[in-house]
């Protein structure tokens, strides 16, 4: 019960090990991936005293349990979520010192969609291309949690860390998202009722969203052209408008080239609150130039 | 050459969009980018992303300066670069070789010879880490893809569609024309560089059978 490592007890609905992502081979076919909430992940790293590239578990809704085979100190932050240490109440969103052989269960989120949770010493899987994050679109990185599967963990930090930061503030899940969209490179594949619609309409979070998009229910974005536009690179948040006319924002799994029209791409800032957007949160666009 | 018909647009807050003429433009100006950031002339970019006819250059800090300034870029031509072609060999044994061969008109064994008798580039990569489409064949050898996309088509596949070849790397659905199959591992993050295709990269097909190479 020494060696320095966590086994999964519970993996939960989708629980999967992220960084700050596997940038810089986009043009092999490599997407970015890495954690859909950074801000979160910066900030759970904080905590604990790691570095914010240290990897770290992104939880899906419900949470999961791992077992501590060493002390270590942990932060569970990102969507609020009750978190128990061998059954007991412990502090969310602040660091918490764990001894060896206790379980550590991240509950159901009750707010938000993504619980990130750091252990001192990062999480310390073998990078791939630079990076631990576990990319489900095309498979690198880690296989998301199973049960029983054991993580291993880096050296703790030499920063102290229990009481390091107190009550940092963390931005509550959104209760509608807005998001600030630059129009283009696409916009002129639309009508102007189109992009009339996509500034003033009302959209909700599709189910159907996952790590790859978020999509969207709601009015349908009209073409001015027809025919099929040649594949082209695409990035974060771009906005794609699939035939069906309802608009998908790309996320950290996106692919790296794309056929669709972009008719444009949401900041970047504004993404951290779509990683905790439940399905049926509205969603509005705001163009900015 | 000018880069004439060459757009730039903005792609958020930190990306261009660079549109050009045709196929050949893009992977000449695609070149071009690659020999200014070597020669420490290009802005720092976190991703160049070439494709059939953009480039998309991502992680800029001033993209709109960029944008202006490219279409102004006088381009070298495509030349053929130092260096060897990386050898493909190919057990042209694929399930669809007689329909591409019956499209061009020509017998299988004729059909070998045309796709081995290229000299293929890598245009750009996507689709999965380490599939590259490679132009090289002539116009009048693009083959439509399958009606109905195959499920699984296995690791290693050597196939057809449009204007392109392209080999998998990995087990995936796809709905090119496979045309044959080869032992080569086109992608294996456990390597460096992981990716045996990268934009740019020249590319030989050989017959397995005729060499003796990747025989089973």
């Amino acid at each position: 019960m020494s060696d320095r490592a966590v086994a999964v007890v519970r993996a939960g609905a989708l629980t999967t090990v992220q960084d700050l992502g596997r940038t810089g081979h986009a043009h092999l076919g490599v997407p970015r991936s890495g954690a859909l909430d950074p801000a979160a992940v910066r900030l759970v790293n904080r905590l604990v005293g790691n570095p914010g590239t240290a990897a770290v578990l992104e939880t899906t809704v419900n949470g999961c349990a791992v077992r501590t085979r060493c002390a270590v100190t942990v932060a569970v932050g990102g969507a609020p979520c009750p978190v128990r240490v061998d059954g007991r109440p412990a502090a969310w969103g602040t660091a918490v010192r764990v001894a060896a052989g206790s379980v550590l269960e991240i509950g159901t989120a009750v707010r938000g969609v993504r619980a990130y949770v750091a252990f001192g010493g990062g999480i310390d899987v073998g990078p791939v291309l630079g990076s631990r994050s576990t990319d489900l679109l095309s498979g690198l990185g880690p296989a998301p949690l199973a049960d029983e599967m054991v993580l291993p963990l880096g050296r703790p930090p030499y920063t102290a860390t229990k009481g390091y930061v107190d009550a940092p503030p963390w931005p509550g899940p959104p209760d509608e998202l807005v998001l600030r969209v630059r129009l283009g490179p696409r916009e002129d594949w639309f009508t102007d009722a189109a992009l009339r619609t996509l500034a003033t309409r009302a959209y909700r979070v599709s189910p159907a969203s996952n790590r790859i998009g978020l999509r969207l229910e709601g009015p349908a974005l009209e073409r001015a052209l027809p025919g099929e536009l040649a594949s082209e690179g695409m990035v974060l948040g771009a906005v794609q408008v699939p035939p069906d006319g309802r608009p998908v924002v790309f996320l950290a799994d996106h692919p790296t080239t794309g056929g669709y029209p972009v008719v444009g791409v949401v900041r970047e800032a504004d993404l951290g609150a779509v990683a905790q957007a439940v399905p049926g949160t509205p969603v509005r666009f705001t163009p900015v130039r | 050459m000018n880069a004439v018909g060459t757009r730039a647009m903005r792609v958020g807050e930190r990306a261009v969009l660079v549109e050009l003429a045709g196929g050949e433009e893009t992977e000449a100006f695609h070149a071009e980018l690659l020999r200014r950031r070597a020669a420490g002339t290009l802005p720092a970019v976190r991703e160049i992303v070439p494709a059939a006819r953009t480039v998309l250059l991502d992680g800029v800090a001033d993209p709109e300066r960029l944008a202006a300034e490219l279409p102004g870029w006088e381009v070298g031509p495509l030349s053929a670069r130092v260096g060897a072609a990386v050898g493909i060999p190919v057990r042209y044994d694929g399930p669809d070789l007689a329909e591409v061969a019956a499209l061009w008109g020509v017998s299988v064994e004729a059909a070998v010879r045309i796709h081995t008798a290229a000299e293929f580039r890598v245009a750009f990569c996507g689709f999965a880490p380490g599939f590259g489409y490679l132009t090289g064949l002539d116009e009048r050898y693009g083959v439509p893809r399958r009606a109905t996309p195959r499920t699984a088509v296995p690791a290693g596949s050597v196939a057809l569609a449009g204007p392109y070849t392209g080999v998998y790397p990995r087990s995936s659905p796809g709905g090119w024309q496979l045309i044959g199959t080869t032992d080569t591992v086109l992608w294996d993050t456990g390597r460096e560089p992981a990716a045996l295709l990268a934009p740019g990269t020249r590319v030989r097909f050989t017959e397995a059978g005729a060499t003796g190479e990747g025989g089973r």
